[in-house]
């Protein structure tokens, strides 16, 4: 097999092919251009006003703000740097709600929330807030009806995330967005991985608030951003209390290398967003597409058409997720099993899908990106299809199914 | 997952998968854990007339761990009597494939596997000889 994958860089060893671009993207190499000189020669504070090391150090943020705003239609002087999309997170969901807490105690999200989101919201609970987790449709999309029919007077948020990470279905942000601003509410999304990948205005959408990660648009690690509406204004508790930096939203010392990778990296994403969306869609149909023509019993989770092009997260019946992942080391994939969590649940967005706690324990979350190739696509296939089958030849599920008989009628006792 | 090598070893040569043909005489076969949970293993003996393990065979759904663990038990099983083959313990295919803690629970799956097989084969060798002893009695 080729051994030249789209991931061998000059100097970098032979790695597995990648396709996991939802759990982390590396950084373009365009990126670290751009960061290089704030380490050793550029590095002086931002913040500091009295030199021109502070000054140009202040002129790069200044100029990645700007770049981050204009991806997302916003004004610079609405962007609040942070340490990535979790903080921000934490910041909108807190920061609003605490602010509001005395006139409004009531939080709609929706139960296909990154764990920040969800575990916030918890938080919340704990200090005496009411959440509501709207469920979701079998294509993974919520309901617009029930978040009208969720929203009270006492409602201060609501969020829902643009960009599902596990299914990559794209959320109805337009019309959550007017619901909202017809109610007075603020509208939060968690658009960690939306920005770049699908076209967002904030001002079309009427969203309030929304969250940016660094790394999972080719970006680097550890830096994010949170838009905040000024006009009207979004009142909004800190966290991070200090010198008042970042309209005393979040305050510390900006760490410029950061702060220009993300501005760089929305930069080239302004640019290039169409083009790849269209290379990237033409890749996942080739996968998904090879996939299917050699496997039967294979189901894709979420919709496929409100989906971001380089998603794909499919069930293979029969067949055990961490054993499957294990069958193509050449490939770095994730899965939804319980035996590649922590905890030992199977994913949590699956199960909110609809999807049968078997078929959760069979799916892969393939991720493809800036860098894969046609050939990373093709190779893919091979080693699915194989280890799919040599697995499904050691399954008994598959033994069954192939007698007829049906697994659903089989009483299992629990372990 | 940090895999030991035995344990890969397993998961990429499995030992005497399969299934026993439904009419073969002396067969045992236990289903254990549930596709819900993410793991099933079917495990089989066959016993010869000398009252020992003369084969076995095994299909599991599940994680690495979970095919390792029950491959483990048919190689482990095979030549016992069954009372030799009934105290096999979850520990011991732990220990030998070195799994990670929160993996134990698939040694014990296997553990469950190798017992249900037993019982079955049990199960059936008293109705048969019930059939017999009513046969005789007639």
């Amino acid at each position: 097999m080729n051994t030249m994958t789209s991931n061998t860089l000059e100097n970098r060893p032979k790695l597995p092919i990648y396709l996991d671009y939802q759990a982390t993207t590396p950084c373009d190499p365009r990126v670290v251009q751009a960061m290089l000189p704030y380490f050793t020669e550029k590095f002086g504070n931002p913040h500091s006003r009295n030199h021109s090391y502070g000054w140009e150090s202040e002129e790069a943020v200044e100029k990645a703000r700007k770049q981050v705003a204009d991806l997302i239609g916003a004004d610079e002087k609405e962007i609040i740097f942070t340490s990535g999309a979790t903080e921000s997170n934490n910041l909108a969901l807190k920061g609003v709600a605490h602010f509001q807490k005395d006139r409004k105690d009531h939080i709609i999200t929706v139960v296909t929330e990154h764990k920040c989101v969800l575990d916030s919201c918890r938080h919340l609970e704990l200090e005496g807030f009411k959440v509501t987790y709207l469920p979701v449709r079998q294509d993974g999309l919520i309901d617009l009806e029930q978040l009208k029919a969720a929203i009270t007077d006492k409602t201060a948020i609501v969020s829902v995330m643009a960009v599902n990470n596990e299914i990559g279905v794209i959320q109805p942000l337009a019309e959550i967005g007017a619901i909202c601003r017809a109610r007075g509410v603020v509208f939060h999304t968690d658009a960690a991985q939306a920005v770049g990948k699908i076209p967002l205005d904030v001002n079309a959408m009427k969203i309030d608030l929304m969250s940016i990660s660094g790394h999972k648009i080719y970006g680097p690690k550890g830096i994010g951003a949170l838009y905040v509406r000024r006009k009207p204004r979004v009142r909004m508790e800190a966290m991070i209390h200090g010198g008042g930096q970042e309209r005393g939203f979040r305050s510390g010392t900006l760490p410029t290398p950061l702060c220009v990778g993300l501005g760089e990296a929305c930069a080239i994403a302004q640019k290039e967003m169409g083009a790849e969306a269209e290379r990237l869609a033409m890749l996942r149909d080739r996968l998904y597409k090879g996939l299917k023509e050699r496997l039967p019993d294979i189901y894709l989770n979420g919709d496929l058409e409100r989906r971001i092009p380089g998603n794909l997260n499919i069930s293979f019946a029969y067949v055990e997720g961490e054993g499957l992942m294990m069958g193509i080391k050449e490939l770095a994939v994730s899965s939804g099993s319980a035996c590649t969590s922590a905890s030992l649940e199977p994913s949590y967005v699956l199960r909110a899908l609809g999807v049968e706690e078997e078929l959760a324990h069979t799916s892969l979350r393939l991720g493809l990106g800036r860098f894969s190739t046609e050939q990373d696509v093709d190779y893919a296939i091979e080693h699915i299809v194989q280890a799919v089958n040599r697995l499904r030849e050691m399954s008994p599920l598959w033994e069954m199914a192939q007698e007829g008989i049906d697994i659903k009628s089989i009483e299992w006792a629990e372990h | 997952m940090a895999y030991s090598d035995k344990l890969l070893d397993h998961y990429d040569n499995p030992r005497n998968i399969g299934s026993f043909g439904k009419s073969e005489e002396g067969v045992g076969t236990g289903l254990v854990g549930a596709p819900a949970c993410g793991d099933v293993m079917k495990l089989q003996i066959k016993v010869g007339a000398d009252g020992r393990i003369a084969d076995a065979k095994f299909k599991t759904f599940g994680c690495g761990s979970a095919i390792a663990s029950s491959s483990l038990a048919t190689e482990w099983v095979k030549g016992k009597t069954l009372d030799e083959a009934e105290k096999i313990k979850n520990t011991e295919i732990a220990q030998h494939l070195s799994l990670p803690p929160v993996k134990i629970h698939c040694s014990v799956l296997a553990e469950d596997a190798i017992k249900a097989a037993i019982k079955d084969f049990r199960d059936k060798q008293h109705s048969k000889d019930s059939v017999e002893s009513d046969r005789a009695a007639e």
